[in-house]
């Protein structure tokens, strides 16, 4: 599913967060948001899946403009988002968390007819929990996972709910060096399987450079540079206010 | 063969009600039927109680309105009309449920700290209105002149026994009732509330509909337990509608566990067993009542239920 965003502006009080951005992310893209700490990277992933209204602008999905649809709306046409600290349901197992995240989605959430899980449902939450290689957790509590499982875990409850573009805020945030490489590797695998269109946020500029199509950065809530990984490296305005000297041209 | 779980938990429940019903059989105490028809009473309120604070982590001050206005509901309605009694008590308990939708209605959008005070505020009006009321409610003397005792199925509520009995059918009906709505794919989602409400809603899950279904559900059970209360009183009084007895809810609902089932029904057990004893031996029963409580909550540092399970590997639900 194609994803554009028009004009997008949103302020908090005298701060303007998300500052006229307008932005293409291509049916089955896998793309790169950077940019410095309060860029509004993540109010920008808010205002796109509808966790609070934007001033200004316009978000479509397959050309179907969704900025006056609630989350829960958005969410239906195949918005899916994870968070930057994973949030799951910490007393339950991952299966659980699963398997309540897909009742959730097939709208069962109120059922009192039968027993959870409804049928079918545990089937389904299996499928999830082995596309992300959370099969061998499965009845782990999801408070005592590693902190690299939980944000996978994060990430399969988006999944469960089938979204077309998903986005991800910092995939990576908090893990070594090599977890990180893991993680965003199996984000990749995923994007691949599912045909999603994927947006990360993400801080370590190697992975973006390696792994992102294309780059977009964000800096004080416009849009400074869009392009090709290397489009961006060589980008003037992005060295000089991002990049700095810490990213040699390669 | 396995055991399906929704099998295992009508078989429990079949076994808990021929053996509650086969002691008298045995031998006959009115102590101890006393004792088990309060007990039915305290157990729907606490266990639907539970429903809110263990399940879905909204802590109500207020539950005791409930059983209060299931109590009075019952038992004007015994006094005023010719209804029979089994009408009555479904009707009781309908009103409640209406009352809990229409007070929900006001609470449940409020964040936890409020959720709180405004529910103990709720309460604290409804207490007044029976207070002042007193052509209808007769005041701080409570409804006086006894539940007419009509035979129902050849069931002689008057009689210690069958009363007795018919509490313990209703009661095992109701939890196994309510086990059934915590096990049910909406028992889910009050779960996913509590521990992570943000991600819920993010889910489709539609926050302020979910809690105030719970809350309707636990106020109708916490009216049934009022019924079965203004049946044992014979009448109903202010002090099953106040503050304190919502105390004794909670009391009950931490005591025993708030993540097991049945934990809030071995609380009420405790809480009525100790009252019972300590009240023989000392007018000061609050003082060692209290002294059990933080013995229990300091020691344990959770319900008995829940550390019972959690020692044990099982893992019993």
């Amino acid at each position: 599913m194609k994803l554009e965003i028009r004009n997008l502006t949103k302020a908090f009080g005298g701060l303007r967060a998300i500052d006229d951005v307008s932005l293409a992310f291509s049916s089955g893209s896998l793309s790169a948001i950077i940019g410095p700490n309060g860029a509004g990277k993540s109010t920008f992933f808010n205002l796109i899946c509808g966790a609070f209204p934007a001033d200004a602008g316009q978000v479509l999905l397959d050309d179907q403009d969704i900025i006056r649809l609630s989350k829960t709306e958005r969410m239906r046409l195949g918005i899916g988002r994870a968070f930057q600290v994973a949030s799951c349901f910490p007393t339950m197992t991952v299966a659980e968390n699963l398997m309540a995240a897909v009742t959730a989605h097939v709208g069962q959430w109120s059922s009192i007819s039968r027993r959870f899980p409804p049928p079918g449902i545990r089937e389904r939450a299996g499928e999830v929990m082995e596309l992300v290689g959370l099969t061998h957790v499965a009845n782990v509590e999801a408070a005592i996972l590693s902190h690299g499982d939980q944000k996978l875990l994060d990430i399969a409850i988006a999944l469960a709910l089938e979204p077309k573009v998903l986005l991800l805020d910092e995939p990576t945030a908090g893990m070594g060096p090599e977890e990180r490489w893991r993680m965003i590797e199996r984000v990749r695998a995923l994007w691949g399987q599912r045909k999603l269109t994927l947006v990360f946020i993400e801080h370590d500029m190697d992975i973006v450079f390696q792994v992102a199509s294309t780059i977009r950065v964000l800096c004080y809530g416009r849009v400074l540079a869009e392009g090709t990984p290397d489009e961006i490296r060589n980008n003037r305005a992005v060295i000089d206010s991002y990049l700095g000297t810490e990213v040699h041209a390669a | 063969m396995k055991v399906g779980p929704a099998l295992r938990d009508v078989a429990i429940a079949v076994f808990a009600l021929i053996v509650v019903l086969a002691i008298p059989l045995l031998h006959r105490s009115p102590a101890f039927e006393d004792f088990v028809i309060r007990l039915s009473a305290m157990a729907l309120f606490a266990t639907s109680l539970n429903l809110l604070v263990g399940n879905t982590g909204m802590v109500s001050f207020g539950h005791g309105m409930f059983y209060g206005f299931g109590a009075y509901a019952f038992a004007l309605m015994m006094q005023m009309t010719d209804v029979s009694l089994p009408i009555a008590a479904v009707l009781a308990v309908l009103i409640t449920t209406f009352a809990a939708l229409c007070v929900g209605a006001i609470c449940v959008r409020l964040g936890t700290d409020y959720f709180a005070f405004i529910t103990l505020a709720v309460q604290m009006l409804f207490y007044s209105i029976i207070i002042s009321w007193q052509s209808l409610t007769g005041g701080d003397q409570g409804l006086r002149g006894g539940i007419p005792r009509r035979e129902i199925f050849g069931f002689e509520l008057a009689s210690q026994l069958h009363l007795y009995q018919f509490c313990a059918v209703v009661t095992v009906l109701g939890l196994l009732t309510l086990r059934h709505i915590s096990v049910s794919p909406f028992g889910q989602t009050l779960r996913m509330i509590r521990d992570n409400e943000h991600r819920a809603s993010f889910l489709g899950i539609v926050l302020w509909r979910a809690r105030l279904f719970a809350f309707t559900v636990a106020g109708a059970f916490a009216g049934l337990g009022g019924v079965l209360a203004a049946l044992f009183v014979s009448g109903a009084y202010p002090e099953l509608a106040d503050w304190p007895n919502s105390g004794q809810a909670i009391f009950a609902v931490m005591l025993g566990g708030i993540s097991s089932f049945l934990g809030p029904v071995l609380g009420a057990t405790i809480l009525l067993a100790l009252n019972d004893v300590v009240t023989r031996f000392t007018e000061y029963h609050g003082l060692v009542l209290g002294s059990v409580i933080l013995a229990f909550a300091l020691g344990f540092r959770r319900g008995v239920l829940d550390f019972i399970r959690l020692a044990w590997p099982g893992r019993l639900r």
